[in-house]
Order: structure tokens, then sequence, then C-alpha cells
């Protein structure tokens, strides 16, 4: 039996990541993220962990590149704004695969925006925020058990698969206290980083006939090794142009695309017999359960699919989803960007109708109720 | 006996991408002969490095290398220290990756007096991208984007290194170099921030624009210009204006970052002592 306890999504977060073995936190102060610092600055000095409040956000998400680097399970968590200057290191992590988890706590925006209000409006931006192409896992819990249990995820999808991964909720559930249970250690398994077994000699950095995931050398563990934010080649070291950089790409995009099985999760509530779906995530899946509960009360068949895994989209469950009901309602706070990959994935082969709002409060189930009885 | 510098050169990796003439290769090399004299083992250090000609160093040698963003090399190797504080830590950093772009991780870290050796090879030109003025270049100077001369003010990086608090500031030059091999040595040495500015010169994007016909020219412009800091110390300021000044130019006891911090660790681990 774990630790119950009382605890707001960002301590949650931070307790997610400790449970997962992260040993080295660099952040920045901002709102609404501000509190998984604050956490982490508390409890990893008690274990000999390092905790780094940098100068800024480029410079957080810069140490915990070298803190992975160096070996440690490393954490950020930011905001808006933060999330932004934080992008172009992050593509370097991508491209050099560093495993890491950056937490973005979602807020209003652009610019400094609504900072104390709720946010779904950063969702494209984790997938297309870096410039060029790259693989991105991002996951959003709805819950505060599942902040701390999609943190703990985040880690050990970021050390499988040797690359960052992004978790992002909104403030609403950022600050939300609620009950939950941190498991016994062991309870959940925890996955690290697969390391070189080979001569130092024989080791490169990215010796694709390893995998599509090759073992990761600690810097000072006798593993020399160049890291370059350049395109490079097997034994690290830059290429300019060569039909290596494709191939190269190619296998950083394969590591996610081709293991979508593992890493895509989400919640089907009341969808067997459903004429109605709603896709929603965060606080609008919470709203969007409750809408469904009400649906089915007045004796409409509403469904929820709540992805716990927003990139890699589910697009083939999305598709399947889209053959079987009438319309998707997509309920998001933004003026309509999840909604863009439902179409997608929906193919013309039901409605799909979004419910946008962008003014610092949650959708309610009201809004998505009124919205299924339009749509069935 | 000559020095030995394949014992630390990455095979297979040369030539350098620098241009005939770069300085850069002089300082590749004393920076080999200060870490062999320290005889630190190559499993032990790393070198960090943003973007630019001088970010390409570190994959020349054979070491822990990595080789970042524009400007950011500070706080990745500050992540890298902070894991492992038992492990020496460098970064090479040109004018601009380390002033212009990186000048707030720069300030920041030698506020924070972290135990890592800043070299910042100070060419007066943002070099790789084809000569575009840097926070440097000398009033005056032609640029590509200062094509009337530069009216953009300078940082002299060793009083913004001792500004911020940097507990270790030296100046050398690639011409005067069995002085930046000590100073090399004394910089590595040192426990904390420290910061060695080292005076190069490029040929191809600054100093053919600026009057110096050849790449001995901006050779001989240092050997003129520098002095001893202990000379130039004793001189007027008449007869040191357009001189600078070399060697350790300023250096202080002050906490190392790792050691407070970790410092803080073992307290905690004192029951009673420790917070909650």
């Amino acid at each position: 039996m774990g630790q119950i306890k009382l605890l707001q999504g960002n301590e949650a977060c931070a307790e997610g990541a400790l449970y997962a073995g992260c040993t080295f936190f660099g952040g920045y102060p901002i709102t609404p993220s501000t509190e998984v610092a604050e956490f982490m600055a508390r409890r990893l000095p008690q274990i000999g962990g390092a905790f780094l409040q940098m100068e800024d956000e480029i410079a957080a998400m810069a140490s915990v590149i070298g803190g992975s680097l160096a070996g440690c399970k490393a954490l950020t968590a930011t905001s808006g704004p933060g999330f932004s200057l934080k992008q172009e290191n992050m593509g370097f992590a991508m491209l050099t695969e560093i495993p890491c988890v950056i937490v973005n706590v979602m807020r209003g925006g652009p610019s400094t925006g609504v900072p104390t209000g709720p946010g779904q409006s950063d969702i494209m931006q984790c997938k297309w925020g870096t410039h060029g192409d790259h693989p991105v896992i991002c996951l959003t819990p709805g819950y505060v058990q599942e902040i701390f249990s999609e943190t703990v995820r985040a880690f050990n999808l970021a050390e499988k698969y040797r690359t960052p991964v992004i978790v992002a909720f909104d403030e609403i559930i950022g600050h939300m206290r609620e009950k939950i249970e941190i498991p016994d250690k062991g309870v959940i398994e925890i996955v690290d980083r697969k390391r070189p077994t080979c001569s130092p000699a024989d080791y490169m950095p990215f010796d694709e006939s390893k995998g599509d995931v090759p073992p990761v050398a600690d810097f000072f563990s006798g593993y020399r090794q160049h890291i370059t934010g350049l395109n490079h080649a097997s034994d690290g070291f830059p290429v300019n142009a060569s039909p290596r950089i494709h191939t190269d790409e190619l296998r950083l995009m394969r590591k996610v695309e081709s293991n979508k099985k593992d890493i895509i999760r989400y919640e089907e509530y009341l969808l067997e017999d459903a004429e109605v779906a709603v896709f929603a995530y965060g606080v609008s899946g919470r709203s969007g359960k409750n809408a469904v509960e009400q649906a089915r009360a007045a004796g409409i068949k509403a469904g929820l699919f709540r992805p716990l895994t927003i990139w890699p989209f589910p697009e083939e469950q999305v598709a399947a989803l889209a053959s079987r009901v009438r319309a998707i309602v997509v309920p998001e706070l933004s003026l309509g960007q999840i909604i863009l990959e439902v179409e997608r994935c929906a193919k013309g082969k039901c409605k799909v109708d979004g419910i946008y709002r962008v003014d610092g409060d949650p959708i309610t189930p009201t809004q998505i109720l009124d919205k299924i009885k339009e749509v069935k | 006996m000559s020095f030995n510098y394949d014992q630390y050169i990455r095979g297979g990796k040369l030539p350098h991408i620098w241009c005939p003439g770069c300085t850069y290769g002089i300082v590749f090399k004393s920076l080999l002969r200060a870490v062999d004299f320290l005889k630190i083992p190559k499993d032990d250090i790393a070198l960090v490095s943003g973007i630019g000609c001088a970010s390409r160093l570190p994959g020349y040698i054979d070491w822990n290398t990595l080789h970042t963003t524009h400007g950011r090399a500070l706080p990745f190797a500050t992540g890298l220290k902070m894991a492992r504080p038992d492990k020496k830590v460098m970064v090479v950093s040109g004018d601009g990756d380390a002033t212009a772009i990186g000048g707030n991780h720069f300030i920041h870290a030698c506020r924070r007096n972290i135990d890592i050796t800043v070299i910042v090879l100070n060419n007066f030109i943002y070099g790789m991208t084809g000569g575009q003025h840097s926070p440097t270049t000398p009033i005056g100077h032609i640029a590509t984007t200062m094509p009337y001369g530069n009216v953009d003010p300078n940082f002299n990086i060793p009083d913004l290194a001792k500004g911020a608090g940097a507990s270790w500031v030296g100046r050398g030059t690639a011409y005067h170099v069995p002085a930046l091999d000590k100073l090399i040595i004394e910089a590595m040495q040192h426990k904390g921030l420290s910061v060695l500015e080292i005076i190069n010169a490029c040929p191809t994007t600054h100093g053919r624009r600026n009057k110096f016909k050849s790449a001995t020219d901006q050779l001989l412009w240092m050997k003129d210009t520098a002095l001893p800091i202990t000379a130039f110390d004793k001189l007027p300021p008449e007869k040191t204006a357009g001189k600078f000044p070399t060697g350790v130019l300023y250096k202080k006891e002050a906490p190392e970052y790792c050691e407070t911090y970790y410092g803080m660790v073992e307290r905690l681990k004192k029951p009673k002592e420790g917070r909650a």
C-alpha cells in the first residue's frame, strides 16, 4: 500500500519525477509551473540530487541536457513564454537523442497572455515548436493522479527511446488538489537508458546498426564521445551533405513512429455504442466526461475519447472512432488546434465540431452538452 | 623531444576547418600542452562549446566533448559540472558566442563562481558567418554589418568577467605562446570560475578588411600592443593608450558553487540540522 496524499498537480508531477529516479532539475520561475521547481528545490538536496535555478529558461533547458549527459535523469518545468524559449535547446536534445523530461503547465497566450489561467494552445507548439523535423512524445494527463503516473511514464519513455518527452497539462490541474496514491517503490516499472557494453574504442553514440535506439554513454564514463547539434554520422562527428543525414533523420522519426503501440495511451469512456464522441484531454477531458454522463442521463448515446498521449497522435484510434460515430466534438482551450488533427484522421467520415475558449476559464460540461445535442 | 600532440587529437578528424592564417590552431596546441602538464586523464575532462569557429575546437580533441547551441555552452557545462562536480569542465567560446548571444549566461556563470574554466577566443569578429561586427570589434573597424566603420561600443571581456564575479580573470594572446601555456595552466588550476580571454586574429573576415596586409601583421599587432599587467600598471595612462594588459589580471578567493551546494546536501544528511 503506497502513500495517500493530498497534492497539487504540480507537486504530483515533481513526486512522479522523483519516483522515476530524477536526480537533476534545472528551471526558472514562471507561473503556473513554479511549484514544480519549488518542490524539487526542497527534495533534491535531501536526496543528494542537483537543483539549479538558472538565469533564464534557455539556460535551464541547457543545464538539463548537461545533467542528462552526465548520467542523471533530468527534469525542467515551464509555462507559456518559457516553453517558447526552451525550443531551440529542446531541438538540440531531439537531434542528439538525450533523454530528458520537459513539463509545460499550459497557460493562455500568445506572449504573456493569461499567466494565471489555463490554456491548451501550446499543443501544436509541443509538436512543431523547434525548427526542423523531429520526433515528439507529448503526454497529456487530466487528473492529479495521472500527472504523477504520466510523469513517471514520461521518464520511462525518454529513457527507453532516448529522446526528450514533454508532459503538457493546464493551469487548472496543475494547481488543483486531489487525493493521490504514491505507490511503493517497484510497483511501477522504472526504465533506465540502455548504456553501452562494448569496449570504449568500439563505441559510436549514433550507431544505427545497434537498432533505432543506440545505447547512450554517460560523459566521464570512459566512453569518450563527441556530441554536436550538427547533423552527424554514427560516430557523432558532423557530416555536411550526405545520404546519411536523410537516413538518420528517418531513424529519429522511426523511433517514435514504429513504437506508437507502446507510446500511445488513452481512455475510452462509454464509447462502445456511442453515436457522438467527445475528443478531449486535460481539463477539457474532465468537462467532457461530465458532459457525456449528462448526455447519457438524457438518453443520448455519447462517449469520451481522452488521449493521454497527444503526440504521436492516436491516428488509428481516431480514424476508427470516426467510422463508427456520427460526430466528434472537440472542446479545447485554444481557437482550434488539436481539432485539425482530429479532422485529418476522421477524413470526412463523420462530422467534427469544435468548442473553443481562450478567456482563462475552462469549457464547462454544459457547453459540451449543448454541442452534443446540436450535432447528435 | 617534441610534444606528442597526436595522443590528444582524434584520429581522422584533421584537417581542421580554420582558415589559413587563423590563430586558433596556436591556441589549440597550447591547450593540449597545458592539459598534458596538468596530467588530467582524458576521461575526466569535458570540453563544451557553443557555435562559431572557436566552437569547433572540441571536435578535434579526444575528451568528452559537447558542441551545443549558440551562446549556451556555459549552461550546458553548468549541468555537467553540477551532475559530476568531481570532473574537470571547460568551455571554449568566441567573442560573439560568449558575450553577445551568450552574455547572460556568461555573467551568471561568473556570479555563481562554479568551477569551470572558460576560454574566450576573441578575434574581434563573427568569423564563421563572414565578418559581422561583434561586441569586441574595435570602433571604426569595417565589418560586413558595419560597412562604414563600427559605431557599436565594446565589451572589455576581462572587466566584464571581473565585474560579474569571476574569481580568476586573465588575458593572453596567440602571439605570446609560452606565456599562454602558463595562463591556461593557471586558469585550469584555479578553483572557481576562471575566464581567460585569448586575443586572436581572423585575417579572412577581419584583418584584410582593416588594413592588416597579412595574418602576420595581426600577430605583430599583438606583439606591439600587449603589455604584461605588471608593466601596464606602472605606466601613466597616456603611455598605455591603445595598449592592452596581459597576464593574470585579477583573482580572489570565493566560495565555489558546487562545494557550497553539496556542502548544503551534506548538512541536510544530519537530521537535526537539516530542514524537513
